[in-house]
């Protein structure tokens, strides 16, 4: 066969050849087309329902629901507290995997009451403990910069000698959480990680005066759990309280009003901020615990909307005086 | 042991001690955090720091006398600290040797051949250097008017240096030394009264830019840390933010990879500190070179010849980087560290002209005065340039801050970030808070920024300075700016929404964020009437708003017209009619066909000026998303009084 001179170097098996691998290729890029074809392009996606729910972690009716201890030493009123409510034996089983609720939200000193006082956080770890408690958990999820929050309060080297591990939150640590009822956490991202495994909650928070809701306790003290942009919730803020009430079921919840914030609140700063009320109160009505703790500060209720709905959801009651607590002065 | 193995052991060892360094600059007290570690010691070792900042400052602060450490051994030994110490050569040299590794003997000595260009790091060196000299320079030529007397001495004493010369007949040329003299007097005389009213600073350390050790702790520190932050290796637990990196990071890649085309390019070509030391290496005692000049010239000793000195024939002193390699590959054993000059001569200056000199140097002195024309250190000085707390005036801070980002890496709240051009063209990469970014604002406690700074740019302050406490309290706290609340923004100024978040976050007492409660009346769509009322609940003629959309606690009921014009807080209400709480029922029942406005409680926040700080806490937790409605500028900063807002009181 002649040869086209300009076709030097191809005969027909090579021209084959490169027909079919060109074929490939062609038949190689039209099916990842297809395959990677989008004919809707994109829509705005629905996030699913959130199934993570935060479980009761109440125990049964106890003889007696609140204490009220008055003392200048918060570790021996918060031991007489406890020891009123049947000990911490009636709360804490063996094989317990506890998680204490602090208030670390400011990167400020213990002594200027912002936070929860880190000799009560040790405490309570020690006392868990001693009740058989498996494990304690310390966390929160502060204002300002947790690392900073958690190591200048003292409440991190507090927990840490006493035995707790501290979860600082992380990104990953929230997962989206729809409270039954509400209407302002839904689909909102919550510290949840840190309660997969838990089997008791107490929260634990200092008494601080709060200007836009009147006072922070411990009912505030969860406002700490929610992640995002959490700040938006002040537009309804007993809206967002009474919520938080509802979502968290705790064991107990301890305020701490041996050092009350009573001005400038919530961050104080100033050691004219505060003043010695000698308070301890140890309670497994959270509603009862902010009722009273209000009137240490001299709020009457009708200033502090948040307690009134929270009852009227059914979450504690107001009148503490029902409770019958226990008082006692050491 | 082979004196190779021992240099990569010393830049091995190095290198991993500047990573170390760079890792623990965390605050807190565990051992890989900042507790005592020297992180700041290879910048103290660094020459140009301590060089740079004495022209502009004239003085030596601190741990940076360490250069004169390196100093006197660069004299005595050459370039050490380039081919032995310095992290970022250790780097280039790494990546250098992995891009030529597969190349063939001739090709790696081509690579490695001098080249003219290399000249360039000494001009980038002068012109630096001359940037940071300025204001001795105008000091030196205004010396007639300030120090007249010491001029004339000095000038006295030069001339019967010249008259002495004259007179024992070694000078050349009297007649034309005399005419010099006098013009120099002259010119100086002249040029002293024209600058004796000279008002702007004109010097500003702008060393930091291209010096090795500030590039390479800034690169690492913004780039890489935040990088592996991201992964589970992190040290901090929220991965760390920085505002405007990329050319940070466009720099660092381009003066890696450029080591594809070049062996040490940046070493080679654009080193400032490298140039130095090339000029401190002149007189080393110790130098690189031949024992015999009988050689084949097989030009072996310049395959991996890292400062690219042709030790094959004359070797450039100011070139060689000490990397011995030559020693190594040299088959006849002739190269070697001596105190003799090379037996095929050496060349010790750098190879740089006259013109090229002066050229560098205009351009170096010329730089600042002609930027600061626009007046962005004086009048135009932007606001959005809040700089951390103890930071100097704006003069003393661009003469000092090298840009090395470490106040960036300690701050524990991410808040300093690297400025764009808020500072102008010369602040660029200098520390500015950013108070979107980060976890918080400026810690209202927390000095870390200050005591980390090598160059004092910021002080080291105490937290008694910080919080205005003790001996310092007649200061005051030191305030570095000011929050502005956007009225236009503000959810409680301008769209009748509770929130006060920024009061709230305040972190000083008492709070520089206070509060007026106002009752705004809001609109419900209809105007609403009663139509049957007691007490406590009233019903509406019309539609009001849906199921307790009032109920929040925050709404308020006025009856109008009514003697008691007290607003009552609404506890529930429902499309035709609510429910007012308990503690002020309406005295007599509202009569039927008055009005009834509904009213929001407001807390509107306004600013104290006299107590703010400028930590910016506020801003970062407005709840406004995109640009807040409450936001720090420098205003009233302490460090510039021309930028105080308020009289003294």
């Amino acid at each position: 066969m002649d040869r086209d001179p300009n076709h030097d170097g191809l005969n027909r098996r090579q021209f084959l050849d490169r027909l079919t691998k060109a074929g490939i290729c062609i038949a190689a890029a039209g099916a990842a087309g297809f395959w990677f074809h989008d004919a809707k392009g994109p829509v705005t996606s629905e996030p699913g329902p959130s199934n993570v729910i935060l479980k009761d972690f109440s125990v049964g009716v106890p003889a007696q629901k609140m204490s009220i201890i008055r003392g200048k030493d918060r570790v021996a009123t918060l031991q007489t507290a406890l020891k009123s409510l049947g000990g911490i034996e009636t709360f804490i089983k063996k094989g317990d995997r506890v998680l204490l609720k602090v208030n670390a939200a400011f990167a400020s000193p213990a002594m200027l009451s912002a936070t929860t006082h880190p000799a009560i956080v040790a405490e309570m770890t020690r006392l868990c403990f001693r009740a058989g408690a498996a494990s304690v958990v310390v966390t929160d999820n502060p204002i300002n910069d947790p690392a900073s929050c958690f190591t200048l309060t003292g409440i991190a080297d507090a927990a840490r000698n006493a035995g707790a591990r501290v979860v600082l939150p992380r990104d990953d640590l929230f997962s989206p959480m729809t409270v039954k009822g509400a209407k302002l956490i839904r689909n909102w991202p919550v510290l949840y990680q840190p309660f997969t495994d838990i089997t008791k909650v107490i929260g634990m928070a200092p008494l601080k005066d709060h200007h836009r809701s009147g006072a922070s306790m411990t009912m505030k003290n969860w406002y700490g759990l929610l992640g995002g942009r959490r700040n938006i919730f002040h537009q309804d803020i007993n809206g967002i309280i009474m919520e938080l009430a509802m979502m968290v079921k705790p064991t107990l919840v301890i305020l701490d009003a041996t050092t009350a914030m009573v001005t400038n609140g919530p961050t104080g700063g100033s050691l004219s901020d505060l003043k010695n009320t000698d308070t301890m109160i140890a309670s497994t009505d959270q509603v009862a615990a902010d009722a009273f703790g209000a009137s240490i500060l001299g709020r009457s209720l009708d200033k502090l909307p948040y307690i009134g709905k929270a009852e009227a959801a059914g979450i504690g009651t107001a009148d503490y005086l029902k409770l019958n607590p226990v008082r006692a002065s050491i | 042991m082979n004196i190779v193995t021992t240099r990569r052991i010393c830049q091995g060892f190095f290198f991993v001690l500047f990573l170390l360094f760079c890792a623990v600059t965390t605050l807190g007290g565990q051992w890989w955090q900042l507790r005592g570690w020297p992180v700041n010691w290879l910048i103290q070792l660094d020459p140009l720091v301590g060089l740079g900042t004495l022209l502009t400052t004239r003085t030596v602060y601190a741990g940076l006398l360490w250069a004169l450490a390196t100093i006197a051994l660069t004299i005595v030994l050459g370039r050490f600290f380039c081919g032995w110490i310095c992290p970022f050569g250790s780097i280039h040299q790494v990546v250098g040797f992995l891009a030529k590794r597969s190349r063939s003997i001739p090709e790696k000595i081509k690579l490695n051949q001098y080249r003219p260009g290399q000249a360039i790091k000494y001009w980038i060196l002068i012109f630096l250097l001359t940037m940071s000299a300025m204001e001795l320079l105008i000091d030196l030529i205004r010396l007639p008017e300030t120090h007249g007397l010491f001029f004339g001495i000095l000038m006295l004493a030069a001339l019967s240096g010249l008259i002495l010369k004259a007179v024992r007949h070694t000078s050349a040329n009297p007649k034309k030394t005399g005419v010099v003299f006098l013009i120099v007097v002259a010119v100086w005389l002249l040029l002293s009264m024209v600058f004796k009213g000279y008002q702007t600073s004109a010097a500003a350390l702008q060393i930091g830019l291209l010096d090795p050790i500030p590039l390479v702790y800034r690169s690492i520190n913004l780039i890489i840390l935040p990088l592996v932050g991201r992964t589970s290796l992190s040290i901090p637990t929220i991965p760390r933010a920085y505002d405007g990196t990329f050319l940070i990071a466009a720099i660092f890649l381009a003066a890696i990879l450029l080591n594809l085309a070049v062996p040490r390019f940046y070493c080679r070509f654009i080193c400032p500190a490298g140039a130095l030391f090339g000029i401190l290496s002149r007189f080393a005692i110790w130098r690189v070179g031949k024992t015999k000049n009988e050689c084949i010239e097989c030009g072996l000793c310049e395959k991996n010849c890292e400062g690219a000195c042709s030790p094959t024939s004359k070797i450039r002193i100011n070139e060689c980087v000490l990397c011995m390699n030559c020693l190594n590959d040299c088959r006849h054993h002739l190269m070697t560290y001596q105190i003799t000059a090379s037996a095929s001569g050496e060349i010790l200056g750098p190879d740089l002209s006259r013109r090229q000199f002066i050229a560098s140097a205009i351009s170096g002195a010329a730089a600042i005065p002609m930027v600061r024309i626009s007046g962005h250190v004086g009048k135009n000085w932007d606001p959005a340039l809040v700089r951390p707390p103890g930071s100097l005036p704006e003069k003393a801070f661009l003469s000092r801050c090298i840009k090395c980002g470490q106040c960036m890496r300690i701050c524990p709240t991410n808040v300093i970030h690297p400025a764009g051009l808020q500072g102008g063209l010369e602040g660029l990469w200098t520390p500015v808070l950013n108070f979107r970014i980060g976890t918080s604002g400026c810690q209202f406690n927390c000095i870390a920024c200050g005591n980390l700074c090598p160059t004092a740019a910021i002080r080291p302050i105490t937290l008694d300075e910080r919080l205005g406490r003790n001996r310092y309290a007649d200061h005051g706290p030191i305030k570095i700016g000011t929050a502005f609340v956007d009225r236009g923004r503000c959810l409680a100024r301008a769209m009748d929404r509770p929130c006060i978040v920024c009061q709230e976050n305040c972190p000083v007492s008492p709070k520089a964020i206070r509060t007026r409660e106002v009752f705004n009346t809001i609109d419900t769509g209809a105007k609403l009437t009663v139509a049957k009322a007691d007490a406590l609940y009233i019903e509406f003629q019309n539609t009001g708003p849906g199921m307790n959309q009032l109920a929040t606690g925050d709404y308020f009921a006025v009856v109008q017209p009514s003697a008691d014009h007290r607003p009552r807080r609404i506890v529930s209400n429902w499309e035709r009619g609510l429910r007012v709480a308990d503690e002020v029922p309406f005295g007599s029942s509202p009569k039927p066909g008055s009005r009834v406005d509904i009213q929001v409680r407001l807390q509107q926040p306004h600013v104290d000026p006299k107590q703010c700080i400028g930590c910016g806490v506020c801003e970062h937790e407005c709840p406004v998303p995109g640009k807040r409605a409450i936001r720090v500028t420098a205003d009233n900063e302490s460090r510039n009084p021309e930028h105080a807002l308020l009289l003294k009181q």
